[in-house]
């Protein structure tokens, strides 16, 4: 069942200025979400109003400053929170800001450009190792492993 | 209240009586994974399918094994068998003390079956 | 003079079914501030996408939670379909609008037993588990399993109804439907239970709105929210009707619950009859390229799929945003001013579901 949704790509210094618009025409906040990319972080801000979904994406480098949109949408604390634990993506001027202590995690910020291992793209017809080559390596580590 | 208090009273516990009383099973319930080990090919496909890699099957020395406690009965296996000798027994796999005992291994050479 | 205290909530308690932590500040029993602290049972299930492949995700998103199980697998195979551009048949779709509504069923008494739980009401709890068992049968008999169900697949479904077995569904929950009026009568008018829960944790429609509550907390506000009117799966053909309360406090959310529970098994009746014949599920040909949101309404509110995939068979992206990390803000937001003895009640009432919210 599609629902038309846009995504608009922005910039970070316009994303305060259209929140803020968004903000006035009555959208409500649904999620902010980050996505691991291989150099990078984007991050999307979704909106709703009237079952009409809106988005707004921004693209950033590990080590850049995120301005926060909490002095709007004020439940945005939590995801931002969650980002910057999760992510190691930094944002300044959370409204509440819990400083690292929302998720425990052993490992700090689990998420982020260096912990994870994006998927490489199909490599075209005429090259190709079979993808199913991927899974039958870890087969025969695990059990080995778990048996002890 | 007279109403409730006699209700209660002759209708007995809600509850199962168990181990009195066994648990009816469904003839779909997903119990555990059971191998005829006659028909096996050993083509391996059951063990590249499963998603915990809790199956491993070795074909020189017709070997299959199944860990319990990783199978997630999925029925995935079941399914993707082109010989149909993997079934679905309805029953729970039975709770185990330690980790090794869970390992399930079937091997052809030998009449008997299992560890 | 106040002194300010730090009352530890969580995350063991007799009330929670999982765990959750908030340090409440205290000021002579009025709550001053309520900080919230998870991460309990995050088991990093989003970064499972880099190594199984995107069909074998759905039976990781199948185990995100008990719960909504259902309503998982259902969001995550919609996105994979929605990108992939397949159209599943309609048999199929309508298989899944019965388990869905059938998991909304089963969800809403097990949080009526476990309210009653929090107040003190036992015999309720027992009454309402007891009454839940029959729906928890009918997954057996018609998935194989009574918690995880395991059905739903990318292209359709994997097992299939007969009309038999239809038809005795739906006897049973006729037996079922007499059963919980009984039940819900007492909820609704019983004097202690209205004592405990009228007036206590209001929130007022427009900081519903503002602060992103969704579900039946927002339904109980006064918010008309119901993502069941986009239309996905078979709700196009039938006859959905948000049920929305203007107390704005846990009574209002309890009746928004119980008015849910009997909607929904109006629902699986007109599904039942409107059911057409036909294939269940469809081969697939490609791997997924693009991204996509899915919006479903699971039992505590809308949840988010978000599936982003490059062409390979993993998938680059799969998160999922979960009613109860939407409504943490409002429930803190109400938190503050309340008595400490109802803080058990005004958490239960926002359905925490902690193990969706974690993954």
């Amino acid at each position: 069942m599609s629902e038309p949704q846009e995504i608009v790509p922005i910039g970070k210094n316009e994303l305060v200025g259209m929140v803020a618009h968004l903000f006035a025409e009555g959208y409500r906040l649904v999620q902010i979400g980050c996505s691991t990319l291989e150099n990078g972080y984007e991050l999307n801000y979704s909106f709703d109003k009237g079952y009409r979904f809106k988005n707004l994406r921004i693209s950033v480098a590990p080590g850049e400053d995120v301005p926060s949109i909490s002095a709007v949408y004020t439940n945005a604390f939590l995801y931002e929170n969650e980002i910057h634990d999760l992510f190691g993506c930094s944002i300044n001027d959370i409204a509440i800001d819990y400083h690292g202590t929302l998720y425990r995690t052993s490992i700090k910020t689990p998420f982020s450009v260096e912990h994870v291992n994006l998927p490489d793209p199909p490599k075209p017809k005429t090259a190709a190792p079979p993808p199913p080559k991927d899974k039958a390596k870890p087969q025969e580590e695990i059990p080995v492993e778990r048996k002890e | 209240m007279t109403k409730t208090i006699t209700k209660n009273l002759l209708s007995g516990p809600a509850t199962l009586m168990y181990p009195k009383k066994k648990r009816r099973f469904t003839p779909l319930t997903r119990g555990h994974v059971e191998v005829d080990i006659n028909a096996c090919i050993f083509c391996g496909m059951c063990s590249r399918r499963c998603p915990t890699y809790a199956i491993t099957v070795t074909k020189d020395c017709k070997e299959w094994q199944i860990d319990r406690l990783k199978c997630c009965v999925c029925n995935l296996c079941v399914e993707i068998c082109p010989k149909k000798c993997l079934s679905m027994e309805n029953q729970y796999a039975p709770p185990v003390t330690d980790k090794t005992t869970a390992i399930y291994t079937v091997r052809v050479e030998k009449e008997a079956t299992g560890t | 003079m106040a002194h300010k205290n730090i009352i530890p909530f969580g995350p063991q308690h007799p009330v929670l079914p999982e765990p959750i932590h908030f340090d409440l500040v205290t000021e002579d029993e009025k709550i001053v501030d309520a900080i919230p602290s998870i991460s309990y049972v995050h088991r990093g299930l989003e970064r499972l996408v880099e190594k199984r492949d995107f069909i074998d995700m759905v039976h990781v998103a199948d185990r995100i939670c008990g719960l909504c199980s259902f309503m998982h697998s259902l969001g995550y195979c919609q996105a994979v379909e929605e990108i992939m551009k397949i159209e599943v048949p309609e048999r199929a779709l309508y298989l899944r609008t019965l388990w869905a509504e059938l998991s909304r069923v089963h969800s809403h008494i097990f949080w009526l037993g476990v309210a009653a739980d929090a107040f003190g009401y036992e015999s309720l709890f027992m009454q309402s588990l007891r009454l839940r068992e029959g729906v928890l049968d009918i997954f057996e008999e018609t998935t194989g399993g009574r918690v995880i169900l395991g059905v739903c697949k990318v292209g359709g479904v994997r097992k299939d109804i007969t009309a038999e077995t239809l038809q005795g569904i739906l006897d049973r929950l006729t037996t079922l439907k007499k059963d919980l009026d009984e039940l819900c009568t007492v909820f609704m008018n019983d004097y202690s239970i209205k004592h405990r829960l009228v007036g206590v944790g209001y929130i007022s429609k427009e900081d519903a709105y503002t602060l992103g509550c969704v579900g039946p907390m927002a339904r109980a506000s006064g918010l008309d929210m119901d993502m069941r009117s986009l239309g996905y799966a078979a709700y196009k053909h039938l006859d959905v009707e948000p049920m929305v309360e203007s107390g704005g406090d846990c009574y209002a959310r309890c009746l928004v619950r119980i008015r849910e529970t009997f909607h929904s098994i109006d629902l699986i009746r007109q599904a039942a009859g409107k059911i057409p014949e036909g294939p269940i599920d469809l081969k697939l040909k490609d791997t997924p390229n693009g991204e996509y949101f899915s919006r479903i309404e699971q039992p505590r509110g809308e949840v988010i799929h978000y599936v982003k995939g490059n062409g390979s068979k993993f998938l680059q992206r799969f998160r999922v945003r979960v009613p109860t990390f939407s409504n943490i803000p409002a429930m803190i937001k109400v938190l503050k001013g309340s008595e400490v003895a109802d803080v058990p009640n005004i958490i239960l009432t926002l359905d925490p579901c902690i193990s969706c919210t974690e993954r």
